[in-house]
C-alpha cells in the first residue's frame, strides 16, 4: 500500500504523574474506516485531542499527510485536513443551525474584515459561497428544515448530526468521530451508520471512530485498534479482535455474537 | 442584496434624527442643557456598543475599558492642545493609539479565561490610568486644560459610524467566528477558528472606538483628570452592556440611554442618587435576568409579530 495518510509514530502524553496514553502506534490509509475502542478511561479521547490539537503530545510524531502536526494548535490541524466531533456534544448553542455550519466554512471564503465592514461586493459574494456551501451540507444530513432553529433547540439525535455536519463542512480529509452513537436507540443508529457510510463515499473521507456500541463498530469498521490503559493491546479486521484473548478480557468479557 | 436595503432605510432614519436635532440646536429650541445631554448619551453609547463587541460578541469579559477611554483622551488632547493638530485628525489618532494599547494589553491577557481575565484588564486599566497621573506633560492630577470642540455633529457621527462598522462585523464570518468562540473555544478553534486571532481582533476593535469615544469625551469638557477614568468608568460601562443584555447591540444602546438619562436626573437629588441608580439595576436584574433585551435585537421583535401573520 502507499503512503499511510494518519501515522501516529510512539507518541505518549502525560498529565504530571499519569500516563495516560504511551506508545500509541497506528496508521489510517486512505478511505478507510477504523474503529478506535476500549473500556472507559483507557485514553480514547485524549488520543483523539492529541491527533486534533488539543493537547500536545509529550512523546512521539503524529505525522497526517506527510506534515507533523503534533506541535501545531486545533485550529492548524483542521485547515491541513483533519476535523473532529466531541464525546459530548459542543455546538454553538445560541447559533443558529446554519450558523453553526457556516462558523464551520470558515476558510471557504476568503473576504477581508475590511471587505465586509464596507459591504464590498467581496463580502457579499463571500458569504452568498459561504451560505450556499452551508445549505447543502444541512440537505445531505435532512436538517435544512431546521436552518433557523437554535442548535441548542434541536432534538438530541439532530444534534449529533449536526456536529458531524460541522465537521464535514471544515473541509477534512480524515474525520474523527467520538462516540457518534452515543445515546441512540438502534433505529437512529442504523440511520447514523447508513449516513456514516454515505459520507464517506460521497466525499472520499478516511474515518477514526470511537464507539461503545460493538454492533455498530464491528459492522461497519475494516479495521478496529484497541486501548487499554493508555496503551494499544491489540489491532487488526474485527473477526481477529472478536476473537483476541487480551481484547475479550479488558473490554468484551465474552464474544460478541452478531 | 436585501441587506443594503434595510441598511439604507436605518441610515436615512439616522440622518433624519440627525437633522432635526442639529435645526433644533441651531434654532436655539435645544438649550446647552439638554444639546449636551445628546452628546454624553452618544459618547455612551459608543463606549457601550464597543464593549459589546468584546464582552457580548467575543465573551471576553474585560472590565478595563476605562483605561482605553483613558487613552483616547488623552491622546487626541494633546493632539489638539500641544499639537494644534484639528479635531478630526486629533480622534483619529486617539482612536489608533487606543487600539494599539488594546494590541498591548490584549495579547498577554486574551490568554486568562472568565474572573483571570477580568482582573488582569481591571489590574491594565488602572496601570494606563496612573500613568497619566504620573506625566507632568499632561497635567498628572491636577488635569490637563482642554478646548471643548466637541458638538453634536461629531458625536452623532461618532456613534453612526461605531454601530455600522461593529454590526457590519458582527454580521460577517469574523463575527461568527467571534461568537463561536464565546459559545465553545475548544469548538471553534477545532473547527478552524484562529481563536486568539479572533479575541485579539476583537479587542483591539473595541478599543479603537473606546479611543474614539475618549476624543469625544475629554473635549466635551474644558479639563480632563485621571480620576476620570478610574475603575467606577469601566463598570458604568460594563453595566450598559449586561443591563442591555449580553450579546444585544441594540441592547446595549438601549441601556446606555436610559441610564446616562435616568443619571442625569438624579444629580438633582445627590444624597440618594447612588441608592435609587443601584435600586434600578436590582429591578431590571430581578426582572429580566438576562438583560433588558436578551440576546435579541430590536429589529428581531417586529420581525416576530410580522413572521406570525405569516404563518396565519
Amino acid at each position: 500500500m502507499s503512503n499511510p495518510l494518519l501515522k501516529v509514530d510512539h507518541v505518549g502524553i502525560q498529565f504530571g504523574g499519569l500516563k495516560a496514553v504511551q506508545k500509541f502506534n497506528m496508521e489510517l490509509f486512505e478511505g478507510e474506516l477504523v474503529g478506535l475502542i476500549g473500556p472507559n478511561g483507557a485514553g480514547k479521547t485524549t488520543s483523539f485531542n492529541m491527533l486534533t490539537g488539543v493537547y500536545k503530545p509529550t512523546e512521539g510524531t503524529i505525522t497526517f499527510d506527510g506534515k507533523v502536526t503534533n506541535k501545531l494548535s486545533p485550529h492548524q490541524v483542521t485547515k491541513n485536513g483533519v476535523s473532529r466531533t466531541f464525546q459530548n456534544i459542543r455546538l454553538f448553542k445560541e447559533l443558529t443551525v446554519l450558523d453553526n455550519v457556516k462558523v464551520a466554512n470558515h476558510s471557504l471564503a476568503h473576504h477581508s474584515m475590511l471587505s465586509s465592514i464596507f459591504r464590498l461586493p467581496t463580502h457579499f459574494k463571500g458569504e452568498a459561497k459561504m451560505e450556499e456551501a452551508s445549505l447543502a451540507f444541512l440537505e445531505i444530513f435532512g436538517l435544512d428544515v431546521y436552518k433557523d432553529e437554535l442548535a441548542k433547540n434541536l432534538p438530541y439525535g439532530m444534534q449529533r448530526r449536526l456536529e458531524i455536519a460541522r465537521a464535514l463542512a471544515a473541509g477534512p480529509k480524515l474525520l474523527l468521530l467520538d462516540e457518534p452513537a452515543a445515546g441512540m436507540n438502534p433505529q437512529e443508529t442504523k440511520a447514523l451508520m447508513d449516513l456514516i457510510a454515505l459520507i464517506r463515499k460521497k466525499f472520499d473521507l478516511t474515518i477514526l471512530l470511537i464507539e461503545h456500541d460493538m454492533g455498530l463498530v464491528m459492522g461497519i469498521c475494516e479495521r478496529i485498534y484497541v486501548l487499554d490503559h493508555g496503551e494499544l493491546i491489540a489491532s487488526g479486521t474485527p473477526e481477529e479482535i472478536r476473537h483476541n484473548k487480551k481484547v475479550i478480557e479488558a473490554y468484551l468479557g465474552e464474544e460478541v455474537p452478531l | 442584496m436585501r441587506i443594503s436595503k434595510t441598511f439604507w432605510i436605518y441610515t436615512i432614519l439616522a440622518l433624519i434624527g440627525y437633522a432635526v436635532v442639529q435645526m433644533l440646536i441651531t434654532n436655539g429650541q435645544l438649550d446647552m442643557y439638554y444639546a449636551n445631554l445628546l452628546i454624553t448619551i452618544a459618547i455612551n453609547i459608543i463606549l457601550a456598543v464597543s464593549l459589546h463587541l468584546v464582552i457580548g460578541i467575543t465573551g471576553q469579559f474585560s472590565i478595563g475599558h476605562a483605561g482605553f477611554l483613558a487613552i483616547g483622551a488623552y491622546v487626541s488632547a494633546i493632539c489638539t492642545m500641544h499639537f494644534h493638530l484639528p479635531f478630526i485628525v486629533a480622534l483619529a489618532i486617539g482612536a489608533i493609539a487606543a487600539a494599539i494599547g488594546g494590541l498591548i494589553v490584549g495579547i498577554p491577557t486574551l490568554r486568562l479565561r472568565g474572573d483571570y481575565l477580568a482582573i488582569a484588564t481591571l489590574g491594565f486599566a488602572e496601570i494606563i490610568r496612573i500613568t497619566f497621573l504620573n506625566i507632568d506633560y499632561v497635567g498628572g492630577a491636577a488635569g490637563m486644560q482642554i478646548i471643548q470642540q466637541t458638538n453634536w455633529t461629531y458625536a452623532f457621527f461618532g456613534m453612526f459610524v461605531t454601530i455600522v462598522v461593529i454590526s457590519n462585523f458582527t454580521n460577517s464570518r469574523h463575527g461568527r467566528a467571534c461568537i463561536s468562540v464565546r459559545e465553545d473555544e475548544i469548538a471553534a478553534d477545532s473547527m478552524g477558528i484562529n481563536v486568539t486571532y479572533y479575541k485579539v481582533l476583537a479587542f483591539a476593535i473595541g478599543s479603537l472606538f473606546a479611543g474614539l469615544a475618549g476624543g469625544l469625551f475629554s473635549h466635551n469638557f474644558f479639563i480632563i483628570q485621571p480620576a476620570q477614568f478610574n475603575f467606577l468608568k469601566s463598570f458604568d460601562i460594563l453595566i450598559y452592556v449586561v443591563l442591555g443584555g449580553l450579546g444585544s447591540l441594540t441592547g446595549s444602546i438601549v441601556a446606555a440611554v436610559l441610564l446616562t438619562v435616568i443619571s442625569l436626573y438624579l444629580q438633582d437629588f445627590p444624597e440618594t442618587r447612588m441608592i435609587i441608580y443601584s435600586l434600578v439595576l436590582i429591578v431590571v436584574m430581578l426582572y429580566r435576568p438576562a438583560g433588558l433585551m436578551g440576546t435579541k435585537e430590536l429589529p428581531d421583535l417586529f420581525k416576530r409579530k410580522k413572521g406570525g401573520k405569516v404563518h396565519e
